[in-house]
């Protein structure tokens, strides 16, 4: 009988296979975040969408903890964000967007649309803030502390669920 | 209106179909268990009903992107009205939720044709295979249901427009690729099933071997005209001009072919000489198993692709208590029930039992190789020992060498007696295609190039040592029986001589491309000419035009040799304007000997030029020409007479009774 042995051999390699799959459910094996985290936001000077007279530049986030937004009225799933960014606002968090590769008036009508968290627009119709943020897509978030490093960075749609568990911890925390 | 609640009728069509799968896995197997003949016979009729729900469950999707029903998430998220009608319909299995309702649906049609085609098997066996396909598809259709719906709706302010399918997408290899290698997937489910059923009843004897030998084959088959497809597509559509890439996608699909193929082998040796019972048993069961690992991989996204799927954990704890479940349970099973090894090995070392058996270590070392290089990224994250990827140079390094390995046994398998056989012997049968492959190993390099070349030499060695020595038998009966000879051997015989066939002539495809490819990034404008790989390339002219969801930027390409003029290439930079993203359509020139590859890069800062990749790429159609034949090999050894003489079988069957 001691043959039979054996064949549990299959079934214990499988059970090993098994827990580190488990373990590595929960991570994102797209983790840019080291090249960015702890690094000054990457400077720009760009007119608001509000305004395209006013230019603004990195100092802008300087002073508070700011929630960094990209979004696009091009990106479906910026809307299905925005209840979430909208909820984040009401909860005292200072949040300033990046219209990314956008042109103005449909970027203003997304914020008519959808409603406007944001205290201020970034307009990026080029794209080059997002490449230097290393955005692949929209939406991503990035936090900013007071001084104007970046402290968090979010890739992807905020979740409600994100709302409590993720974002307003790590915005706390720098604060 | 009909057409507005379509979206709900294929949501109670799925749940129908669970419901059906459910009664399908638990009735039949508790009726052999208890011996009630009708409980039994339920295993039929849920297999019909799962397959009709299923199908219009799967109408209802296509037909909901056919009418741009935009109110339904998942169609708002694949397509866009501008998208053409066929895109429209591909684009049903374009993303998660749409492909694994295509997963299942095969499931349930192929869970259809074991009971259409098995009518002859013992009644418990038939039903224990069909709860068990019964069991898989229940627990996918309660991931789907839980999980990926794709009949979710966006209520009450649908979009007016959809966000289109991915551009990557919208190609007709892709159309095809994914139902070729789900096909293939889910078909090992089959011999998972016979596996299993025979590890329950205790019968494990050559017979289950024979029955799942068919649907194995055939599940093979897809796989191999998937695995193709996909290595294709992403040849021509990637846009630079590669053809295998060791992306975890990619290995997700080679992992099951290499220990399907495993599997194939060791099946003919059990049913044959009635060897490798458990080991036959334990491939069967890993073979599905990797399959499962392969959708786990890809659905759950633990791991980077440049296939980039909608990834969520939600979907991946599920799939993985799936796998868990399934896996662990026939693994279980196994170890409880797997025959024990009686005798000591029934064969020599020259034999073809032996021969088999290396080819078995072999595929299974490959599979191994794979799965490490796979994996290990995911392993060391999940130790926290720090995020790495593993590229080709390790999976080169290891698959090569393995494949001539293989190439070595593939070759002298063929010509070896069962069981046994002098080392005098095997040397009569192959010395003379030993010489004949060294020879021509030896002379293409230098007709072809006018030098010798020691990978390419070793390349065609492999490939034409495993096709000389076929021709063997073939030649033996034209000697005894005159040219109706070779008509006496069997179609699957011929059905492994083109499988082998097939090898041999990828083999061919990789050394050569690999060996003899001429790349080049140049900077191409109006007029403007370069030399590669003894082609002359002339940019004729730049147009911009438009396509139905696209803007292009399209140049010409004047190409000639000598004098002659050879073709005209036009690469395009497509624009897609919903998605807002830029793709590279390539334009090529096909031959069997050569391909001619031009692909547009970036638009360079004075306006008129681009920087574009031109390649020229010798013999790589043979690549894929080599894995339809592989598939086409595994086809003819399915309509082997033998399998068609139904009564014979049980007639065996009753006299085993």
């Amino acid at each position: 009988m001691k043959k039979r042995y054996w064949l549990f051999v299959p079934l214990l390699i499988f059970v090993v296979l098994a827990f580190l799959l488990w373990q590595g459910l929960g991570r994102d094996p797209s983790h840019r975040d080291s090249a960015l985290l702890e690094k000054p936001f990457p400077a720009f000077s760009l007119t608001t969408l509000e305004n395209d007279e006013r230019t603004v530049d990195a100092s802008l986030l300087e002073g508070q903890v700011t929630l960094v937004n990209v979004w696009g009225e091009w990106c479906p799933t910026c809307k299905r964000e925005m209840p979430q960014l909208l909820t984040l606002a009401e909860r005292g968090v200072h949040l300033v967007g990046v219209d990314y590769k956008d042109t103005r008036d449909k970027g203003q009508g997304f914020l008519e649309e959808f409603g406007n968290p944001f205290a201020l627009n970034i307009f990026d119709p080029e794209g080059s803030l997002g490449f230097d943020l290393g955005v692949y897509g929209a939406p991503e978030s990035f936090i900013v502390d007071a001084r104007g490093n970046i402290r968090y960075h979010h890739t992807g749609y905020i979740t409600p669920e994100d709302v409590e568990d993720v974002i307003l911890p790590e915005i706390r925390r720098w604060q | 209106m009909l057409i507005e609640i379509l979206p709900e009728i294929g949501l109670y069509a799925m749940m129908l179909a669970l419901a059906m799968a459910l009664v399908q896995a638990i009735v039949p197997l508790a009726g052999s268990l208890t011996r009630r003949p009708l409980w039994m016979s339920y295993a039929g009729p849920m297999a019909w009903g799962q397959a009709l729900f299923l199908l219009v469950a799967f109408v209802c999707l296509a037909l909901g992107f056919l009418f741009n029903d935009f109110s339904v998430d998942y169609i708002a998220g694949n397509a866009n009205s501008q998208l053409p009608w066929y895109y429209r319909l591909s684009a049903v299995w374009g993303g998660h939720e749409g492909s694994v309702l295509l997963w299942s649906m095969m499931m349930a049609f192929w869970g259809l044709a074991v009971s259409v085609f098995s009518r002859n098997l013992p009644r418990d066996m038939l039903a224990r295979v069909l709860s068990v396909l019964g069991m898989i598809n229940a627990g996918f259709l309660l991931f789907i249901l839980a999980t990926s719906s794709p009949f979710e709706r966006i209520l009450p302010a649908p979009p007016m427009e959809g966000a289109d399918l991915n551009p990557l997408l919208q190609d007709p290899g892709l159309i095809v690729h994914p139902p070729m290698l789900y096909m293939g997937y889910v078909g090992f489910s089959v011999a998972f099933a016979f596996a299993l059923a025979a590890l329950m009843g205790g019968r494990l004897d050559a017979a289950w071997t024979r029955w799942a030998r068919p649907w194995t084959n055939l599940a093979w088959a897809f796989l191999s005209v998937g695995i193709a497809l996909g290595s294709w597509w992403a040849y021509y559509e990637l846009g630079w001009g590669g053809w295998w890439f060791w992306d975890p996608v990619e290995n997700a699909s080679l992992m099951p072919w290499l220990a399907g193929t495993a599997l194939m082998h060791s099946l003919a040796v059990t049913e044959k000489r009635g060897g490798f019972k458990s080991w036959t048993v334990l491939l069967a069961i890993v073979t599905f198993s990797l399959s499962l690992l392969g959708t786990f991989l890809v659905r759950s996204g633990v791991l980077t692709s440049v296939h980039a799927f909608a990834n969520d954990p939600s979907r991946g704890t599920f799939i993985l208590v799936l796998l868990g479940l399934t896996v662990g349970a026939s693994l279980t099973l196994y170890a409880f029930r797997a025959p024990r090894v009686k005798s000591p090995l029934g064969f020599g070392w020259l034999s073809r039992d032996a021969m088999l058996l290396f080819n078995n270590i072999v595929l299974l070392v490959m599979t191994v190789t794979v799965l490490l290089g796979t994996l290990y990224p995911l392993i060391l994250d999940s130790l926290n020992m720090g995020k790495i990827s593993v590229g080709p140079p390790y999976f080169n390094a290891l698959i090569v060498p393995l494949t001539v390995a293989l190439g070595l046994f593939m070759g002298a398998g063929p010509v070896t007696r069962w069981k046994q056989m002098t080392a005098r012997e095997l040397i009569k049968r192959l010395w003379l295609s030993a010489a004949v492959s060294l020879a021509v190993a030896l002379m293409i390099p230098w007709l072809y190039d006018g030098a010798w070349s020691l990978p390419v030499s070793l390349g065609l060695l492999v490939a034409a040592w495993i096709v000389v020595p076929l021709a063997r038998e073939p030649l033996i009966l034209i000697r005894r029986f005159g040219l109706r000879g070779p008509g006496k051997l069997s179609r699957s015989h011929y059905g492994m001589v083109l499988g082998h066939i097939g090898m041999a002539v990828t083999i061919v495809g990789v050394t050569m491309v690999s060996n003899y490819d001429h790349a080049d990034n140049v900077r191409m404008s109006p007029g403007r000419s370069v030399e590669v790989g003894g082609y002359s390339f002339t940019m004729t002219q730049l147009n911009e035009t438009r396509g139905p969801n696209y803007l292009s930027d399209r140049a010409t390409i004047r190409v000639t040799q000598g004098d002659r003029l050879v073709t005209l290439l036009h690469p395009e930079k497509r624009f897609f304007t919903t998605r807002r993203q830029a793709m590279t359509e390539t334009a090529l020139d096909n031959g069997l000997t050569r391909d001619l590859y031009v692909a547009m890069g970036e638009a360079l800062d004075d306006g008129e030029s681009w920087a574009m990749r031109i390649q020229v790429k010798p013999f790589v159609r043979w690549l894929w020409l080599g894995a339809l034949l592989m598939a086409a090999g595994g086809i003819l050894a399915v309509c082997d007479k033998r399998y068609r003489h139904r009564s014979r079988t049980r007639q065996t069957m009753e006299a085993r009774a």
